[in-house]
């Protein structure tokens, strides 16, 4: 905790410390250094953190994918709205600073309560819930310029893989091919030093929204069938699924092919799997995939596989709202086909789940319609 | 009343045919019927239709002629009032004594008989007046004139006597000494009401005066009389006593001698009052009045100030049951002139009676020297209109050349009446009043203007309140005042009342319900001065709803409200401000560790620092927080007429036990930057003279602009009674630190 003995350890650094954790730790003290030098000389201790908001993300064309922009935003100590949340960053950079000194890693609720107590003399917390920790470390890695392993944090292990892949997790073999039928759960570090790529026949991935879709394709060896690897993300991928695919697609030349709803949060996952999400613009560089490919379900899909009324949930004010939002991003707004798959979507006036397919037949998703599309190379990029 | 009513009633229900009456036989029963009697039926009307009510009234109408005969005397008035339970151990009326009693209606249960006397350090009155004054009804010198006083018509104690004669058959006991170097007169008279005349029992020379048996009345009376503070003959050279035995019912509350005595005080802060509450109290009833009792339970916090000649405190004592309402100025008001009628307040019929009465040979002199404002333009031009010529006879006005002048005298353009005959109580004495009777923290006072109400000068103050020991979540108390009298029933009937009810005291952050009082910790006076108020009946109680005099009240009131309203933003804000201060105060410690923790910078150093430079941005603040102070300062209106009490820095630095007088010493008067305070301190003295001329410059056009400066002149700063010069007076500024007050000159210990 904060009230640690500085020189204890600092001193304890010797514990075999990675070069890279030398210049993560080496940035948090330059962070301290500068605090400190500006209050010791007399100055207002201010802290310069990069902003990540929509008005600071700015969409690169040319590679493709959202970026974070130059602007910062001050926080202040002596700045009533910005007094705790100062304070709270300071916090956690020592807390992070004691994980890597000590060799661990944490998740991100662990770093929550390793940063909570009371603050002296009061009855107020330093942090109250996850929601106000979380953020704060978002700041840190911005600030820092660090990657979230690199501050030794991870979150929940989300998303699964099976396929025809072998890989190397910390050292242990796992063959993906031989996964039964859960899978195995993708860690939220996957940089190559804790994940090597060994042997690799598949020839695509494709990437599911959920698990359930994921359960069938899985017990129907659709993979096996395909040659392929096959992946969910539990809805919104998290950023150690995104990676995974993107290492997938950039380091072995595997297309990415993602199975959505049709629907205004599906249109949004392929779009932050392809470019980004605006909160993680920072981050884009290695999570983007910019060729990714959306297969479905399209909006044509109720016409074209002739599917029954029961499949149609109908759009509410806020999906058509969102539907949009999303339709004017920069990225899809000149991108034709786009603009007419949601304007059919909005005229159909209902949205689709991948489940809904299950209608026509179990295995009509797995069987008929994911080949038929893939050999018709029928999707939107 | 009941008895006339069960005369009249057999007549009425008897079946026997009616006899003829004839005109002759009605004329035997025609015949005068004396005011005295008339009143004597119609007692409610004077305002003793209760025996609660007519103790109070009894008390009510003695203290005012006192008040009034003093400052007509130029003495600053000392007055004691005892009330002595007659009965002892008397709970329910015992039926004998109803029957030693000649009143002619029975007695309500929970009467019994009280002694009331009022003695004041007044002129006198010169024997040959004494049954004039006190056994007449309709007998006075205030009826005829127009001229601020507190009685009115004449009525008040002779009515008060006649009420004892009807209950306990006791006449009136009156001491006077006109002249202080001859003996007093001890005289006893009855009314009779047939008569409307007094006759009188006893009539002896005395040198016991001031009344020695007053001074021996009870254990406190006794201490006080000892330390020469309680009927002390000297301060007593001459002066007026006067003892009404009477059927009436003591009782704390609202509507009581204690109230009225307390509001009295508070609107007379020039007047020492003592009052002797009888032995026994009737307290059936709960008290609704905290304000009202606070005076006593202090009194048993703290028993017997140990030494109470140096140091007179400005708040009210008690002594073994005696309570002492101090003086809290040294100055009388202002004397007042007496005006003569406005045209445009006179009424037809009084335009008859004075055409009548008067001594002048023209018309023209007429106009001219009986009433104000006409001048001999504006006299020729009223002849003319009305086809006479300024030599036309008085003799020769005809009715209806009267009712041509009535309404010319409502076209012809004038000048308002002369305001010189109002005496307001003014600014910084509204807030003494206030500040020696209520326990608030915030007091504004504002003092209008004169007005005109149909041709009568009248001047509106208001004074609120706030915070403090009043209950914060029970609707406003209004204390009304007329001519310096407070007025304790009919509150809803007044003009006041609706003043307060239809100013909008939401825009002054205060909780307010549409058509009611406001509800928070408040008090708000209102005091209507004038030649002649308005009163809806003769018992005097409530003021009848002029819109001029309406409009007038609740300007004064905006104006507090105003005052009100900044305050209140202000402490807010400050609150805002110190929790931003502490918040900030609050996190250096985590991060002077966290920092501590990752580059082992001095953990206490860091603190130190960060710790000034909070200090450093919290001086920012507070001087922004001046500043801003000061720009709200530069209107005047603001910050005139405030006074804020130091609460806190007492309860923390202090022993309780010294807080009331800490507290004494530490009144603020925020309002008084120093320059001012000295310039008005200078201008004391010749205060009056200046006040008149400024009065008669605003009064020549338009009454406003100019004499605004002479209502801050007037005010009287710092009149510390004797005594209290020898605690230090420095002047002492505050500033609201962590949500509460403190003097600035302590501020340092804060961090």
């Amino acid at each position: 905790m904060a009230k640690q003995n500085p020189s204890k350890s600092s001193s304890s650094t010797t514990a075999k410390l990675k070069p890279r954790d030398k210049v993560t730790l080496g940035k948090i003290v330059t962070l301290a250094d500068d605090v400190a030098k500006k209050a010791l000389g007399g100055r207002e201790p201010k802290l310069d953190i990069p902003t990540r908001t929509k008005s600071n993300t700015i969409w690169n064309k040319k590679q493709g994918i959202l970026q974070m922009g130059s602007a910062t935003a001050e926080r202040e100590l002596f700045n009533l709205n910005q007094a705790k949340q100062f304070m709270q960053t300071m916090l956690h950079a020592s807390t992070i600073k004691e994980f890597i000194n000590e060799g661990k890693t944490s998740s991100l609720r662990g770093v929550f309560y390793k940063a909570k107590h009371t603050v002296k003399g009061t009855n107020e917390n330093t942090f109250d819930t996850q929601d106000e920790s979380d953020p704060i470390l978002e700041d840190l890695e911005v600030t820092l310029g660090s990657l979230r392993e690199e501050l030794h944090i991870f979150a929940e292990n989300r998303g699964t893989l099976v396929g025809n892949i072998t890989l190397l997790d910390k050292g242990d073999e796992i063959n993906a091919r031989k996964m039964g039928s859960g899978g195995w759960g993708i860690p939220s570090i996957v940089e190559p030093d804790v994940i090597e790529f060994r042997k690799c026949e598949a020839k695509f991935v494709l990437h599911v929204e959920k698990g359930t879709v994921w359960n069938r394709f899985n017990e129907d060896r659709f993979w096996e069938k395909h040659n392929c690897i096959l992946t969910h993300g539990a809805g919104q991928p998290p950023r150690g699924c995104r990676r995974l695919l993107q290492r997938l697609n950039q380091e072995l030349k595997l297309p990415i092919v993602c199975l959505l709803d049709c629907d205004p949060w599906g249109h949004y996952i392929y779009s932050v799997i392809k470019q980004g999400s605006i909160s993680l613009a920072f981050e884009s560089s290695r999570l983007a995939i910019p060729d990714a490919k959306f297969l479905g379900i399209r909006a044509k899909d109720y016409k074209e596989c002739d599917l029954s009324e029961a499949v149609k949930i109908d759009l509410t004010d806020n999906d058509i709202k969102r539907a949009k939002e999303i339709a004017a991003y920069p990225w899809f707004e000149g991108h034709r086909q786009w603009q007419k798959e949601i304007e059919l979507m909005l005229r159909n006036g209902f949205k689709m789940e991948v489940e809904a397919m299950i209608t026509k037949d179990i295995s009509y998703v797995t069987e008929e319609y994911v080949p038929q599309r893939l050999k018709a190379r029928d999707w939107l990029e | 009343m009941t008895e006339t009513a069960l005369l009249d009633r057999p007549s009425v229900s008897e079946k026997t045919p009616r006899k003829k009456v004839t005109a002759e036989t009605l004329a035997t029963k025609q015949r005068d019927i004396s005011v005295s009697e008339f009143f004597a039926k119609n007692r409610h009307l004077l305002g003793f239709d209760n025996p609660r009510k007519a103790l109070l009234t009894a008390v009510k109408e003695a203290v005012d002629n006192s008040l009034d005969a003093c400052e007509e005397a130029g003495i600053l008035p000392e007055i004691v009032v005892a009330i002595e339970d007659l009965e002892e151990g008397a709970k329910p009326v015992k039926p004998g004594k109803a029957g030693e009693a000649p009143g002619k209606k029975p007695k309500s249960a929970s009467s019994q008989r009280y002694r009331v006397t009022i003695s004041d350090n007044g002129p006198g009155i010169v024997r040959k007046q004494v049954e004039n004054i006190f056994g007449r009804l309709l007998y006075g010198s205030k009826f005829h004139r127009l001229k601020m006083s507190r009685g009115q018509q004449g009525i008040g104690i002779s009515a008060a006597g006649m009420y004892g004669l009807i209950t306990t058959g006791k006449p009136m006991v009156i001491q006077t000494r006109p002249d202080a170097k001859k003996p007093a007169h001890h005289i006893e008279l009855a009314m009779n009401t047939k008569t409307n005349r007094a006759e009188v029992t006893t009539d002896e020379e005395t040198d016991d005066f001031p009344l020695q048996r007053l001074r021996e009345l009870s254990a406190g009376t006794k201490k006080l009389a000892a330390s020469g503070e309680f009927l002390n003959p000297k301060d007593f050279p001459t002066g007026t006593s006067v003892s009404i035995e009477l059927e009436g019912r003591y009782q704390k509350g609202r509507g009581s001698v204690d109230e009225f005595l307390e509001l009295t005080a508070i609107a007379n802060p020039h007047a020492r009052i003592v009052f002797i509450p009888p032995g026994k109290v009737v307290d059936d009833e709960p008290d609704l009045l905290p304000e009202a009792k606070r005076g006593s339970k202090k009194g048993e916090e703290e028993p017997a100030e140990p030494a109470p000649k140096p140091a007179e405190p400005l708040v009210t004592t008690e002594t073994d049951g005696v309570i002492v309402f101090p003086r809290a100025v040294q100055d009388l008001p202002p004397e007042t002139k007496e005006i003569q009628p406005h045209p445009k307040g006179v009424e037809l019929g009084t335009l008859l009676q004075m055409l009548k009465d008067t001594k002048e040979p023209t018309l023209y002199k007429f106009l001219q020297e009986e009433f104000c404002r006409v001048s001999s333009a504006t006299a020729s031009t009223l002849c003319e209109k009305i086809g006479k010529t300024s030599r036309t006879r008085v003799a020769d006005v005809e009715p209806e050349d009267a009712e041509k002048l009535y309404r010319e005298f409502q076209e012809v353009r004038l000048a308002p009446p002369p305001i010189d005959c109002l005496a307001p109580i003014g600014v910084q004495q509204l807030l003494k009043g206030m500040f020696k009777g209520v326990r608030a923290e915030f007091y504004a006072a504002s003092s209008r203007e004169p007005d005109i109400y149909r041709g009568r000068p009248f001047l509106i103050e208001a004074a609120i309140a706030f915070g403090g020991e009043l209950p914060a979540d029970e609707p406003a108390r209004v204390i009304r005042f007329a001519n310096r009298v407070p007025l304790l029933y009919q509150q809803s009937a007044c003009s006041s009342f609706k003043a307060v009810t239809e100013t909008n005291w939401r825009n002054y952050d205060l909780q307010h319900p549409r058509n009611s009082l406001p509800i928070g910790p408040l008090v708000i006076m209102i005091h209507m001065a004038s030649v002649w108020v308005p009163f809806t009946s003769e018992s005097k109680e409530a003021i009848a709803d002029y819109d001029e005099i309406r409009k007038e009240m609740k300007l004064a009131l905006m104006e507090c409200g105003r005052k009100l309203g900044t305050y209140l933003r202000k402490r807010a804000r400050m609150r805002r401000e110190s929790q931003r201060r502490d918040i900030f105060e609050r996190y250096i410690g985590e991060v002077a560790q966290a920092i501590h923790a990752i580059n082992g910078t001095d953990a206490k150093k860091l603190y130190e620092v960060l710790l000034a430079q909070a200090k450093k941005r919290t001086a920012i603040a507070d001087m922004q927080l001046d500043d801003e102070g000061k720009r709200v300062k530069d209107d005047p209106a603001d910050s005139e007429g405030v006074l804020i009490v130091e609460q806190a820095a007492g309860s923390s630095d202090s022993p309780p036990s010294q807080l009331s007088k800490a507290e004494a010493a530490a009144i603020q008067v925020a309002s008084m930057a120093k320059s001012r305070a000295d310039e008005s301190q200078g201008k004391l003295i010749k205060e009056p003279e200046e006040k008149k001329a400024k009065r008669g410059a605003g009064a020549s056009g338009k009454p406003s602009k100019e004499v605004s400066p002479s209502a801050q002149g007037r005010s009287v700063p710092e009149t510390a009674p004797p005594g209290a010069d020898s605690k230090p007076k420095q002047k002492l500024r505050m500033k609201l630190v962590k949500g509460k007050w403190i003097r600035v000159d302590e501020g340092q210990s804060l961090f």
